[in-house]
Parts: C-alpha cells; sequence; structure tokens
C-alpha cells in the first residue's frame, strides 16, 4: 500500500488479520486434527481431542490397508480416475478441435445439445443408467452370466468420461479457438494430413487447456462416490466407498483409528497434488468460472 | 488454401467444398474433399457416448415420472401425473423440500457473505500472507465429500468429537449437544459442513473478479474521502455484479446436490428425516422404496425448481452492466 497512512497504524488492519487468521484456522484445525488422530492409540481417543499422540501408532495405516482393504480400493480408484481420464480425452479432443475449427451439418444443435449438457447434473441421471446397465446385463445373461456392466471399473470410467465430456469439449473446444489459424494453414502447406495437424500441432499447442481439464476431471474421478456407490455395488469398490463403508463400520465397532487411517489415505493424494498445482488450478477455475 | 475459405454453411464441407468466398476464423483444413469423413471420425465416439449416458438418461427420468413399477419387474403401467399429484400429499417429501430450501437461503447468504468479506480484504487491504490464506481456504474444495462428511462425522461425535471435546475441556459441559442427532440442529450442522467446503470456492472467484477492478476508481473515491465499507458498496459490488449473479446459480445447484451427497455420507437423512433433503429422498425411494417412478418424478421436480429459481433470481437480480 503506497497510501499514507495519516492515523499511523489503522486498528482496523489487526482486527482483520485476527478476523481471516481465525478462519482460517478453522479450516486448518479439523483436517490436521485428522493428521493426528490418524497416529493414536486406540486409548488415547478418550479423554481430551487435544492431545497428541504418544508415539506413532503406524498400526493403524496396516489395518486401514489390509483389514479394511483400502489398499485394494487404493488400485481400484487409480485404475478408474486413469481409464476415465485416458477414455474422455480420446474421445473430446477430436471432438472440441472439430467443434472449433470445421464447419457442418447439423453443428448448431451439437453446440446447443453439449451446452445444455452442463446443467445436467450426475445426481439426476445416477439412477436411469444403473437400471440401463441392469437391462444390459440382463439380455446379455447368456453370454455373461455374472454380468458384465455392473460392477465393471471399466465400465465405471467410461460412465465418467462420458458425463464430464459436455465440460471437457466446452472448456478445449474455447481454447482451440483462441489458437491462431496460421499454424495450421503452414502445416497444411507443408502436406500434413487433418489428423496430423490435430495431433502434432494443434494438441500441443492447446496443453495448458488440456491440463486443466485433466486436473478438473481427475478431482471430480477421484471424489465421486455417487456413481460408484451405484455402478460398483460389489467387492471392487472405489476408495471413496470405501472410506463411507468405513465410516460406517466404525459406528459399530468403535475403532476411530483405522477410520482416521483410511482418510488420510484418501486425503492425501489429492492435498499432494493440490499444493503441486495449486496456482494452475485457481488460475483455471478462476478463467473458466468451473463449479468445481 | 491462403485466401479462400469455405463458408460456414451447413453441409458445405460435405458437398461442395471450397466454394464461397466468405471467410470464417481459424485455419484448419477446411473445405477439402474427405473433411466430411473426418468430422465424423472425430465426433461421433463423444457423441454417442454423450448421447447413451447423458441425454437417454436424462429423457428416462421425465419418461419414468409418468409410470409405475417396482423393483426390476419389468412390468410399467403408465399413470400420467398420478405421481406428481401424490406428491403433494407426502409430508416426508414436503419437509425434504423445506430442508433444502432452509439450507440455500442459510447457506448461499452465510456463504456469500463472508466470501465477499474475505474476498475484499485480501485484495483491498493487501493483507501479508494472503496467498498463503488463499492456499488453506481453498483445500476443502479439493476434498471428496465423503471425506468432509468423514471429518464432521469426527467433528461432531457425541462422545469423543471435536466439538463435544474441547467443549468439556473449557468446562463449558452444559453447551454440549448431540450435533447429528438432534432434529432441531442437524440441519445447522449440515450448513456448516457445507460453509467449511465451499466458503474458499467463492472466495478465490470473488477475488479474482475483484482483482480486475482498476486501481484508479479506489483512488478517485478515496479523495472524495469514502470509507472502506463505503467503497465496498459504491465501487466493488456494483462492479462484481454479474460475477455475483453467476454464483447465485451455483450457490442453488450446490444447495441441491452438495447437501444431497453430504448428507447420504454423513447423515443418511436422519435423525428421522430431519436432516433429508430432496435428492436424499429420491434416492430413498429408488433404491430402498423400490419406488422408481415416483422417485423419478421427485427428480422432475427438482430439476424444475433449481431451473425455476435460477431464472428468478437471474431475473430479480439483472441490472445494466457497468463497464469500467
Amino acid at each position: 500500500m503506497t497510501t499514507i497512512n495519516k492515523s499511523g497504524p489503522r486498528p482496523g488492519r489487526g482486527l482483520t488479520h485476527l478476523l481471516v487468521g481465525g478462519i482460517t484456522l478453522l479450516i486448518v484445525i479439523p483436517v490436521a486434527w485428522v493428521l493426528v488422530a490418524s497416529l493414536k492409540r486406540k486409548s488415547e481417543f478418550f479423554g481430551s481431542p487435544w492431545t497428541l499422540p504418544e508415539g506413532l501408532h503406524l498400526r493403524n495405516y496396516v489395518d486401514a490397508f489390509g483389514g479394511a482393504h483400502m489398499g485394494r480400493y487404493f488400485a481400484t480408484s487409480v485404475l478408474v480416475t486413469l481409464l476415465g481420464l485416458v477414455f474422455v480425452l480420446a474421445v473430446s479432443v477430436p471432438a472440441a478441435y472439430v467443434v472449433a475449427r470445421y464447419e457442418f451439418r447439423g453443428k448448431s444443435i451439437v453446440e446447443v445439445a453439449l451446452l445444455a449438457g452442463l446443467f445436467v447434473n450426475v445426481n439426476y441421471i445416477v439412477v436411469p443408467i444403473f437400471l440401463m446397465l441392469v437391462d444390459w446385463d440382463r439380455a446379455l445373461v447368456d453370454v455373461f452370466p455374472d454380468g458384465f456392466f455392473l460392477d465393471n471399473p471399466a465400465m465405471l470410467a467410461l460412465v465418467y468420461a462420458a458425463t464430464s465430456i459436455p465440460f471437457t469439449i466446452y472448456l478445449l473446444s474455447a481454447y482451440f479457438r483462441s489458437i491462431p489459424g496460421d499454424f495450421e494453414e503452414a502445416a497444411l502447406l507443408d502436406g500434413a494430413s487433418r489428423f496430423r495437424i490435430m495431433t502434432r500441432v494443434m494438441l500441443p499447442m492447446a496443453r495448458p487447456a488440456v491440463t486443466t481439464v485433466i486436473l478438473f476431471n481427475f478431482l471430480a474421478y477421484w471424489n465421486d462416490f455417487i456413481i460408484a456407490l451405484t455402478l460398483l455395488p460389489g467387492e471392487g469398490k472405489t476408495l471413496q466407498v470405501g472410506l463411507l463403508n468405513l465410516m460406517a463400520a466404525q459406528k459399530a465397532a468403535a475403532d476411530p483409528g483405522r477410520l482416521y487411517a483410511g482418510m488420510v489415505i484418501v486425503i492425501v493424494p489429492v492435498l499432494l497434488l493440490y499444493a503441486l498445482i495449486q496456482r494452475r488450478l485457481i488460475q483455471g477455475m478462476a478463467a473458466g468460472g468451473v463449479k468445481g | 488454401m491462403t485466401t479462400t475459405r469455405t463458408p460456414p454453411t451447413p453441409g458445405a464441407s460435405k458437398r461442395a467444398p471450397g466454394r464461397s468466398p466468405t471467410s470464417t476464423r481459424g485455419g484448419a483444413a477446411r473445405g477439402r474433399r474427405g473433411d466430411g469423413r473426418f468430422v465424423a471420425v472425430c465426433l461421433l465416439p463423444a457423441l454417442a457416448l454423450f448421447a447413451l449416458f447423458m441425454i437417454w438418461p436424462t429423457v428416462s427420468v421425465f419418461r419414468m415420472s409418468l409410470y409405475t413399477w417396482s423393483g426390476f419387474s419389468t412390468q410399467m403401467r403408465f399413470v400420467g401425473l398420478d405421481n406428481f399429484s401424490k406428491l403433494l400429499d407426502d409430508e416426508q417429501f414436503l419437509r425434504a423440500f423445506q430442508n433444502t430450501v432452509a439450507l440455500l437461503v442459510v447457506v448461499t447468504v452465510v456463504t456469500m457473505g463472508m466470501g465477499l468479506f474475505l474476498a475484499a480484504v485480501m485484495t483491498r487491504q493487501k493483507l501479508r500472507g494472503h496467498t498463503f490464506y488463499r492456499f488453506v481456504l481453498y483445500v476443502p474444495n479439493v476434498l471428496s465429500v465423503v471425506v468432509i462428511a468423514a471429518i464432521f462425522s469426527a467433528v461432531y461425535d457425541q462422545e469423543n468429537g471435536l466439538l463435544n471435546g474441547t467443549l468439556r475441556l473449557l468446562s463449558l459441559d452444559g453447551l454440549q449437544q448431540v450435533w447429528l442427532g438432534d432434529q432441531k440442529l442437524v440441519l445447522y450442522s449440515v450448513a456448516t459442513a457445507m460453509l467449511w467446503q465451499s466458503l474458499g470456492y467463492y472466495m478465490v472467484i470473488y477475488m479474482s473478479s475483484m482483482a480486475s477492478i482498476p486501481e484508479e476508481l479506489y483512488e478517485a473515491s478515496a479523495l472524495d474521502g469514502a470509507s472502506a465499507a463505503r467503497q465496498f458498496f459504491a465501487v466493488t459490488l456494483p462492479l462484481i455484479w454479474q460475477n455475483l449473479r453467476t454464483t447465485l446459480t451455483f450457490f442453488i445447484l450446490s444447495a441441491v446436490n452438495l447437501s444431497f451427497v453430504l448428507v447420504r455420507a454423513m447423515t443418511g437423512g436422519g435423525p428421522d428425516g430431519a436432516s433429508e433433503v430432496l435428492l436424499s429422498y429420491m434416492y430413498k425411494q429408488a433404491y430402498t422404496n423400490s419406488a422408481y417412478g415416483y422417485g423419478m418424478a421427485i427428480g422432475v421436480v427438482i430439476f424444475a425448481f433449481s431451473f425455476l429459481v435460477s431464472l428468478l433470481v437471474s431475473r430479480a437480480t439483472r441490472r445494466e452492466p457497468l463497464q469500467f
């Protein structure tokens, strides 16, 4: 601040610091508390919640990974998230490029439909999707007696990809439009094919938008539990659904250590990623006005 | 291909490549033979997935709301608008509706107020450490709803929770509450979790739109002797008005959706329906009650409700956009 403070150090300033600091503490404390609690022994949970654990009780993590299957769920989550990202990029990058650069019959209908898709929330349509997959399984019962579409991580990844297509195409095509056409014309004069222009010229230039899309979709897939809960009703759960089960089990068994360790296992990857890319995440959000 | 470009007429790429001289932006290989096939190959996979897993299920929601059938039996009976008229007499539904509206109002007012305040002091006062504050305040937004539900279940826990434990430590035992088990309190407990989750998100949005307001406007009003509070209402608020309106839509959507996922993971709608919200009631009907048609009718109502409220709010808050 370059303005001169007429009345010396303003009292309001200390007050705002106090207020903002206080609110920040209210965010930090519950998260930090979980991290600390995950290292406590069972007996240490009773009494004051503010005591620090006496030692690093890593047994909770062993319990969570093994006993509560969080290790296996972690693997499922990684698989589903990666597959979902591959699927959504594979179909959305070409589509976004074509929408941004080519004219074709019915283009305005496609654009309007995709825009409307931005407003369709998955929470509404999970039930019909579930019933549809049940129907498919029933139709193919001779081929796959145990069912194929439900309890299939690849299918879950496909549904994730499909439900994020409108958002992904919206963001990518806006970015493609902002790239000057000169590059493509130059490549065209060099005799490059359409496909080559798309993958070798345009895609590398759109890297910032692709990164943003990967980030937001990663968070959406990794953090989802409604779709996963519905489409993977069997043993192979994702991490979030596993944590939900752990919560329910903890209510009965009174073994909080395992639950806290499970929470940390879910939180840490996301927190690490966030710390690495927070600037880009916040910029991307501000630019796109994206609902996170 | 340097000067002549194909026009954006529909179908031109297929039938008459490169005839009209109208130019468009962009520089793709437009109007060449085979464009149609390239477009189709690029577009169709995405459109097929989109149609299969988004358009068709959305249509299904509306269609199914007119039928009644239970469970996995394939016998569907057309009942017209019966499901909807039944809703009017369903007290649990009305309660869920009430809860959703209450959450919408309370969470929106508090979150928006605090978010604006934080954004204003961070951008205007250039508070030391504001990047650190922003970093921390945004953290809940990257956490999953299950994690937030788990955190708050632990905070609210009756025996060993952070809240009651701290109150006991301060010898304020009288203030201890069954935060998630008290019918009168549970909705506020859910609202607090929603505020905790989204405060940083809205703060960041408001910060970025406040950052684009030119400094001269504040200097000019400071010369006129305007206080910081006066500046906020006379300069900041009118200039970020459009942004505020956009976030109002987000608030409406999250009151419907975020409240559901939180309730689903944290309270299950209990105790005794005290924290039931519209979407969680829809799920209850669809899955535990196997009344899919009825559940989908609730879905249609939620859809219409959030759409109408968004529209009304957007109408009511319309102002001439200010230039700066």
